[in-house]
């Protein structure tokens, strides 16, 4: 592969291949922990197979190893094509790439092992969370560094949300893993109570907000315009949304810890601030599909083009659902069931790995030498699609079906005042539902291995392309 | 002076804030200098480099 005369493409390959990777790990670690719920027995009486050990495995994979190398590769890709500049250190982003797959690596190694703070999204013991720190400082020096001797006048938007995400990013995690060590792989957490409870979810809530939207937005906005080869529907509505959506998702936490010890007025801010959320997010959703508006036709034959947009239609979706599901007494229903498995879900699949999967396909037909977007197979990329939208609309619609019946079968009770049901006959009657969810995860996942085999021959091809040329 | 005044200044001044971004991204003086940001992905010099 010959190098880049102007740009540092390698790090960017190595992310790209990587996000591939890294999405069949998480995701069959996700197939596999649905089964065990389906069948409890899969587990196979192995401490290092437990649903209770799997399930942080899973979550880490899918959000910080898949979704973590799909952002470092395009927020590397799109800085240094935007600001026209190479990035400023090839050391240093080297680093950043070694760095993150030994966090990576950790990750898989610890978790299983039952090594946890048991903090939620964020359960890597102390000495990770360092090395964690450490290659995010290094992450924001080569992003930052580059933005700062960029040759263009103005810092594109895409920029400017990937800049939200790693400053939030960083003291989401710093102040949240603030911790007391006591061996080398136990620690506890500096807060108690309430309040660990209030800055679990402050972090756990932005991390949605500031990794898996502000980031994947940054994503967005270069890819769609590119793919549909026309600019953003309007910059000024971007600029808008950027700074309605990173002033309010900061308050956002509160709505997970409903009807807890928290404060009410506490709770009543977070529930307000989430209703508040619903515009921002639908701006940033209008602006990326109306950026095809004149050019409807293209999402009849560019399965790329589908990807992104139809990701776009499942961020609005769960955009709105959230804040639904916010409110006090949508919440006390919806808290603790599948329904909110469900809603996570459908910005995971549909949004977070589908824009994900699009912007790969446009992005390493480039990196391997060839024009956007020619993949190996367009045909597979379309088979891909259908089943990336299927798996989803399967997971999504089935943890709806059991979310609300767990809802009404725990607050259902008789005219003595008594409980209708105890709590195993809803878990016996949301059997159906967890097969239909294996059933659409276990699609999700197989279209990932499409992706692997297409992203494969492409470039084997690009292999023979460059020797022929020589 | 109470707790709620605060509240009451905290909300208008959100308000004032989200006024004066909406005034700087469509003042019409801006114009210009937005549209031209909204084609740095399509820059020549980018593409050129890419073949």
């Amino acid at each position: 592969m010959s190098e880049h005369p102007e740009y540092n493409l390698k790090v960017v390959r190595q992310f790209a291949v990587m996000t591939v990777v890294w999405g069949i790990v998480g995701m069959l670690v996700g197939v596999i922990i649905a089964a065990q719920l389906t069948w409890p027995a899969l587990n196979m009486d192995i401490p290092y197979l437990h649903f209770g050990r799997l399930r942080p495995l899973h979550t880490n994979a899918v959000i910080f190893a898949f979704g973590g190398c799909a952002l470092m590769a395009t927020s590397f890709y799109i800085v240094q094509r935007t600001c026209q500049v190479r990035l400023i250190s090839d050391g240093l982003a080297a680093f950043v790439f070694w760095g993150w797959q030994l966090v990576i690596l950790s990750a898989a190694i610890t978790l299983p092992l039952g090594i946890t703070t048991s903090k939620e999204y964020a359960e890597l013991e102390w000495p990770i969370d360092i090395l964690i720190t450490l290659v995010w400082v290094a992450y924001a020096i080569v992003f930052f560094g580059t933005v700062m001797k960029r040759k263009t006048q103005h810092i594109y938007v895409a920029n400017w949300f990937f800049s939200a995400f790693i400053i939030a990013v960083a003291i989401l995690h710093i102040f949240n893993s603030l911790a007391i060590p006591v061996t080398l792989t136990k620690s506890y957490s500096v807060y108690a109570g309430t309040v660990d409870a209030m800055v679990q979810w402050w972090y756990g809530h932005n991390a949605v907000g500031f990794f898996l939207t502000a980031g994947f937005l940054g994503m967005m906005y270069y890819f769609v315009p590119k793919q549909a080869e026309r600019p953003v529907y309007s910059y000024r509505l971007s600029v808008v949304h950027f700074w309605a959506l990173i002033a309010v998702y900061v308050w956002a936490g509160p709505h997970h810890l409903h009807y807890t010890a928290l404060p009410d007025w506490a709770q009543s801010l977070g529930m307000v601030m989430s209703l508040v959320l619903l515009a921002p997010s639908w701006g940033g959703m209008i602006n990326g599909i109306m950026t095809l508006s004149g050019a409807w036709d293209k999402l009849r034959t560019d399965p790329i083009l589908k990807f992104l947009i139809v990701s776009l239609s499942f961020y609005g979706m769960s955009t709105f659902e959230g804040p639904m599901m916010s409110i006090k007494s949508v919440n006390s229903l919806s808290h603790y069931t599948d329904w909110t498995i469900g809603h996570v879900h459908s910005g995971a699949l549909g949004w977070v790995a589908m824009v994900s999967i699009g912007a790969m396909y446009h992005l390493i037909p480039i990196l391997f030498g060839r024009k956007q977007g020619e993949m190996y197979s367009e045909k597979l990329i379309d088979i891909h699609f259908w089943m990336s939208t299927i798996g989803t609309v399967l997971y999504i619609a089935s943890m709806w079906v059991n979310g609300l019946m767990q809802g009404l079968m725990w607050r259902a009770v008789n005219s003595d005042g008594t409980l209708t049901y105890s709590f195993v006959e809803s878990v016996e009657a949301s059997f159906p539902g967890y097969v239909v969810r294996f059933i659409g995860g276990a699609i999700f996942l197989s279209g990932m291995f499409i992706m692997a085999y297409n992203v494969w021959k492409t470039i084997q091809v690009c292999k023979v392309e460059a020797e022929a040329a020589k | 002076m109470d707790i709620n005044d605060l509240r009451g200044i905290s909300t208008i001044l959100c308000m004032l804030a989200f006024g004066a971004v909406v005034y700087w991204a469509y003042g019409p003086s801006r114009k210009d200098y937005f549209d031209k940001a909204a084609q740095l992905p399509f820059d020549e010099h980018e593409d050129k480099v890419n073949e």
